[in-house]
């Protein structure tokens, strides 16, 4: 029955999109007021070696569910770069300073960065590995929970 | 001091008490359910529920009518009613669903029950009297996915709906043929059958595990899989994010505190106000408690065969994995004095809550 027909591209056919049953996931309608955190403000903090400043200047305006993916690595590469020059014995002094939610998006990135390790950036596993050390102790397991379900991903 | 019942190693997956806390409905993760009697301090089974050809997921128990709903992943659902010898006859309820029924309830005055399906609806079924059986109506729009909480207002026509769709909705109930037109309440004053009266969708939350109403029903609680606690007072919003583990299962035991219990094994008090603000645990029990006799030489020993000085696998909570179901047992003047746990530990634990509420009352002034 499957040599009956000469062509085969409806095979690679999706079926499952013309199902009507389909779950509708709906998006965001403000996709072009997420800017992401002020790039030239964060590089003039790290410079001037204001880390605690520039982990606050960074977490603002965060990019969550947009799908405007350049954007999101911008600030993804930007907040890797801010987490990087922590000295393991600050990083928990600076957790301190972040609200519940800024927790979270930190979190977020953490887990992007474990993922995303390529062999041309710095190994910056280390420094993530205590970043997620110490944003766990005030965030707890929930913080965690929240990277896993929360579809705005960053 | 709480009350610790084994019912097996079986999950509990649901449970339901009678008007009296006499007798007790459960289903261990089966196509069956079991009633049990309480004989002194033990529970017995007096009968076995036994119709559902799918997992029973959910059981509810009519308190003045006596009579027993339970729905299963079959797409059924059958309403028990018992006979003079000690047995129970099941009615079968065409839902015409074509997926699962997650959850039932009873509405407050028992007239009707709403079933939550996976068929992305909710069937509420009334009794028809000329032909002698129960009849669904749909509630569809704007549903996305599987309804996995349901509850009622205590107006009897207002439905609270949870679903997998990351919303909270409340739908009007409404079943002309068997009452009459409601009163205007918070939540609206136009209530025809299957209006969407109120709605909060959070997707960064995730799926809604429990719903439930506040005793006036003014206030509307929730738990998401996000560890996120939300309350919605009459439309205005507040959340609780977490630290620990999703909760499966709020319930409120007066109208500014409630329970949540889930995945952390543990039940939570949390005082509803102006914000929500967690109040204490219910389960005090520490890790040290439960070790029980060490000596040295078991340390050794199992240092030397397992390499570890400490092999006891037990957790420090009472529950000794995930809380499905909490249910309220016994109220008082508004507050439940008195709330019941099911795991999936096969444990069924009694709580009791009115030292936390003395304390809960002492901080609040």
């Amino acid at each position: 029955m499957s040599k009956t027909v000469s062509t085969r591209e409806f095979r690679k056919v999706d079926v499952d999109q013309y199902n009507e049953d389909n779950f509708q996931e709906d998006t965001d309608g403000n996709e072009t007021q997420l800017q992401g955190p002020n790039e030239t403000e964060v590089n003039n903090l790290i410079g001037s070696k204001n880390n605690v400043q520039a982990l606050k200047a960074v977490v603002q305006n965060p990019v969550v569910g947009s799908r405007n993916t350049d954007t999101k690595l911008k600030a993804f590469r930007l907040v890797m770069r801010v987490l990087s020059v922590f000295k393991s014995s600050e990083i928990e002094a600076a957790v301190a300073t972040l609200s519940a939610s800024e927790v979270d998006l930190l979190m977020k990135y953490v887990y992007r960065g474990f993922s995303e390790q390529t062999t041309t950036t710095d190994n910056i596993c280390p420094i993530l590995l205590s970043w997620h050390e110490k944003l766990f102790a005030v965030g707890g397991l929930g913080s965690i929970v929240r990277v896993l379900t929360n579809r705005q991903t960053v | 001091m709480e009350e610790i019942h084994r019912f097996g190693y079986d999950p509990i997956t649901c449970h339901t008490w009678n008007n009296n806390q006499s007798q007790l409905a459960l289903s261990l993760n089966n196509n069956e359910v079991g009633i049990y009697q309480k004989s002194g301090k033990q529970w017995e089974r007096s009968a076995v529920l036994a119709e559902h050809s799918g997992r029973v997921m959910g059981i509810d128990w009519g308190r003045t009518t006596n009579r027993i709903v339970t729905c299963g992943a079959d797409r059924n659902a059958y309403v028990w009613t018992p006979s003079e010898d000690g047995r129970w006859r099941p009615t079968l309820v065409l839902l015409r669903i074509n997926r699962a029924a997650t959850t039932v309830r009873w509405s407050p005055k028992e007239n009707k029950f709403a079933v939550g399906t996976g068929a992305r609806l909710i069937c509420v079924c009334h009794y028809e009297e000329e032909n002698d059986w129960w009849v669904a109506k749909h509630i569809k729009k704007p549903i996305g996915a599987t309804v996995s909480s349901i509850d009622w207002h205590p107006n009897n026509v207002l439905l609270a709906a949870g679903s997998s769709d990351f919303a909270v909705r409340i739908f009007s109930a409404f079943v002309k043929e068997i009452e009459r037109r409601p009163e205007p309440t918070v939540w609206g004053t136009k209530m025809p059958f299957a209006a969407l009266m109120y709605e909060e969708r959070r997707r960064g939350d995730g799926w809604v595990h429990s719903v439930g109403f506040s005793p006036s029903g003014n206030r509307l609680a929730w738990a998401s899989h996000g560890s996120v606690v939300g309350i919605s007072d009459a439309g205005t919003v507040y959340t609780l994010t977490t630290s620990v583990l999703p909760f499966l299962s709020v319930l409120w035991v007066s109208e500014s505190s409630l329970v949540a219990a889930g995945h952390d094994c543990r039940p939570y008090l949390y005082s509803v106000g102006s914000a929500v603000v967690y109040a204490g645990s219910l389960d005090v029990s520490t890790h040290e408690e439960d070790q029980g006799d060490l000596s040295a030489m078991q340390m050794f020993h199992s240092l030397d065969r397992l390499g570890a000085a400490d092999v006891s696998t037990a957790i420090g909570t009472k529950h000794q994995n995930s809380v499905n179901q909490m249910a309220a047992v016994a109220w008082r003047d508004c507050v439940a004095t008195r709330v019941s746990s099911v795991g999936t530990d096969g444990l069924l634990i009694l709580w009791n809550t009115s030292s936390l509420h003395a304390s809960l009352n002492s901080l609040k002034l």
